[in-house]
């Protein structure tokens, strides 16, 4: 939802990154206020991806210009670890497997750390046991999900609802979901899209990546940025991504400037 | 380095031989001198030879180290941290040497105990059974270990008993400088089950040397879980020999722990001698330092229907060297045999190394069979992954280590030994790594 006046939870301007010296962001604006949803949207290649993991902290990528301020803090300055604690959430496209340890303990151990750093209470594992489940409930999870290895032999609907609970027990500020329709069916894309729905507030905001629009029939953005080649070309609301859908990725570089002028300047 | 062997090593290691065990059994004693016989025709194995040529044992030959005499200087408060709640059944070896009082036996429907007190009521199936399956011919530490005979674990499960607690051997090593020779006898009759703890621990910091041999026979449909735990001290030697045999549709699981010695040698080997038997043959190294753990394993199917899978794993830091040696045998009648092998390794400094290697050797063509090896470091996408929700980088790194060695740890079916052993490898990949 656009609130007037509402905190800036994220600021980028003139973003640069590279990765093994090949540039791949080449000079992002993006801002993002409280219980706003916005919608990042380009072809394979377009660096999208890379954008969400240079929010996140991704050591592969060199940051080679420009800032990024989150809630005021100066997020470059801040290992992954810290940004996570400070509230950014990056449900990832391809979720680690970890042989070898439960998910519920990885689980409580995320958790646990960053309720630590925000001066919370730690939960012990029965505590946490009860906790966790209420939230499963919100993703339709077995209750198997838990004692099973992290992501491991999961499908992939399961291992999206699986970042989706992450999302649930951490409470971020802002989520960044890469790519998280990507592998669903229908009925797995409507019940991960509700729990990022019920997960959604004035007070948070999240950024969808995604090359397709079938999510946002479900997560309805406030905003819809376009990227191609490391940019931000066009900026609209969510009609933007009706149109797109109709008239293809090639109109839009046609149409860049009168797009620019877009929602907001 | 030298690989030179010490020309007398093996000769002052026969001069403490004596040919008079208390109790003379005439077999026993023609198996012990046929052993002694075997030891002075052979040599010490270099890196010159095939089997050990990641493994330099050259070291061995300076510390002329003597056979142990008995100790009994030790109490139970000693060694209680050692021991696993769910045991009834313990026996307790000091040095090699059997100890009563350390010992539990809690009047099984099974046979158990040191091998001199049984060789009276049971030696029919002994005699059939001690040194029959691992050979001494051509291998110097087993003909050692024979020759040196006295005392040794003993089990025998009946025919279709079913043994619900484990059964804990434990030998402990307590002196410098001397050389043990731990045995164990272990005979599941048809139809049996039994859960089988071998374990190897040192109370301090000694160096001296452990020579040991098991043998496990499994009759038809007889089953048996076998977890093996060297733990010995860092300064410790550890040559260690386990022969199985496997009889019509019997099952042998193994899960091999190494997390002591400064250099261990582990053979392993299993013989499928009759039609659909079954193994499950994993493994786990944690070493740091400067330590060599070598594990050999030969999976041996010679008759049709058989299947064995393997998972092998190391972790090795600083500048230890882990080495796997993985041999399966599908013989010529071997069909429809079903075998998997894969070995997966952790390097957590630039100096560890690792040497796998995978040996098929198939005459068969009815058959599958798969293996694989990997070698590498912490996944950076991993520790991302954990970094991004909140974990710091010592903390990621240290959870993916031990989940790497919790995978083998978590199949160990002893909830009390699964606990212990995932505390130390949590110590040791805690303390050590980055």
């Amino acid at each position: 939802m656009i609130i007037e006046n509402s905190p800036t939870i994220l600021s980028v301007q003139g973003l640069r990154a590279s990765i093994n010296g090949t540039e791949i962001l080449k000079g992002i604006d993006l801002t993002v206020r409280s219980g706003e949803i916005h919608a990042i949207m380009g072809l394979n290649g377009s660096g999208k991806s890379t954008f969400a993991k240079v929010l996140a902290g991704h050591s592969a990528y060199e940051v080679t210009g420009g800032i990024i301020q989150f809630e005021g803090k100066n997020l470059l300055e801040l290992p992954p670890e810290e940004r996570a604690r400070a509230g950014l959430f990056l449900a990832f496209q391809y979720p680690i497997e970890i042989p070898g340890v439960a998910n519920t303990q990885f689980l409580r151990l995320a958790y646990n750390t960053v309720q630590a750093q925000r001066g919370k209470e730690e939960l012990d594992p029965l505590e946490f046991d009860d906790f966790v489940r209420e939230k499963m409930k919100l993703l339709e999870m077995k209750p198997d999900f838990l004692d099973r290895s992290v992501n491991e032999g999961f499908s992939g609907g399961e291992k999206k609802r699986n970042e989706i609970l992450q999302m649930a027990l951490l409470e971020p500020k802002l989520s960044i979901l890469d790519e998280t329709d990507s592998g669903l069916d229908i009925d797995a894309l409507k019940i991960v899209a509700s729990g990022v729905n019920r997960l959604t507030n004035k007070d948070n905001a999240t950024i969808l990546v995604t090359h397709y629009q079938r999510l946002l029939d479900y997560i309805v953005p406030d905003f819809v940025h376009i990227m191609q080649a490391g940019r931000i070309v066009m900026t609209g609301g969510k009609e933007l991504a009706l149109e797109l859908e109709t008239r293809g990725y090639d109109w839009i570089s046609a149409n860049k400037q009168q797009a620019m002028a877009g929602v907001r300047a | 380095m030298s690989e030179a062997t010490h020309p007398d090593y093996l000769e002052c290691l026969l001069k403490s031989w004596q040919a008079k065990p208390a109790e003379s059994l005439s077999w026993l004693n023609q198996l012990r001198a046929q052993a002694i016989d075997r030891v002075s025709t052979q040599k010490l194995p270099t890196k010159r030879d095939e089997e050990w040529r990641f493994t330099d044992i050259s070291s061995l030959t300076r510390l002329p180290y003597r056979p142990s005499q008995p100790d009994s200087n030790l109490h139970i408060q000693d060694i209680q941290h050692l021991f696993l709640d769910e045991v009834k059944n313990r026996l307790v070896f000091v040095d090699g040497h059997f100890s009563r009082q350390l010992s539990v036996i809690a009047n099984p429907a099974f046979t158990i105990g040191n091998l001199p007190e049984l060789l009276s009521t049971h030696a029919p199936i002994l005699e059939s059974h001690l040194g029959q399956y691992a050979r001494f011919d051509s291998n110097v530490f087993t003909a050692l270990n024979t020759a040196f005979l006295r005392d040794g674990a003993v089990i025998i499960a009946p025919k279709n008993t079913v043994v619900a607690e484990p059964i804990h051997v434990l030998f402990i090593a307590t002196q410098s400088e001397v050389t043990h020779y731990p045995r164990c006898l272990f005979i599941g009759e048809s139809g049996s089950r039994v859960t089988l703890i071998e374990d190897y621990a040192a109370l301090e910091k000694a160096a001296y040397i452990t020579n040991a041999i098991t043998e496990i026979s499994l009759a038809a449909n007889a089953r048996a879980q076998h977890i093996r735990l060297q733990r010995e001290s860092t300064q410790a030697f550890h040559l260690a020999n386990c022969a199985v045999s496997l009889a019509h549709a019997s099952n042998y699981q193994s899960i091999s722990i190494a997390l002591g010695s400064r250099i261990s040698r582990y053979n392993l080997d299993v013989r499928l001698t009759d039609e659909a038997a079954e193994c499950v043959v994993d493994g786990l190294t944690v070493i740091s330092d400067r330590q060599l753990a070598d594990t050999h394993t030969c999976i041996d199917h010679s008759k049709p229907g058989g299947t064995s899978h393997q998972l092998h794993k190391c972790i090795a830091d600083d500048t230890a060297h882990a080495v796997f040696n993985g041999k399966i045998i599908v013989r010529p009648h071997a069909q429809r045999t079903n075998s998997s092998q894969s070995s997966r390794n952790l390097l957590l400094s630039k100096t560890a190394q690792v040497d796998t290697k995978p040996q098929l050797e198939i005459f068969a063509d009815d058959v599958k069979c798969s293996h694989g090896a990997t070698v590498g470091q912490l996944d950076q996408e991993e520790i991302f992954y954990l970094r991004s929700r909140g974990l710091s980088e010592k903390a990621a790194r240290n959870l993916l280590t031990y989940a790497f060695g919790a995978e083998i740890i978590s199949r160990i079916p002893v909830t009390s030994l699964r606990q212990q052993l995932e505390q130390a490898v949590l110590d040791q990949t805690q303390s050590n790594s980055l």
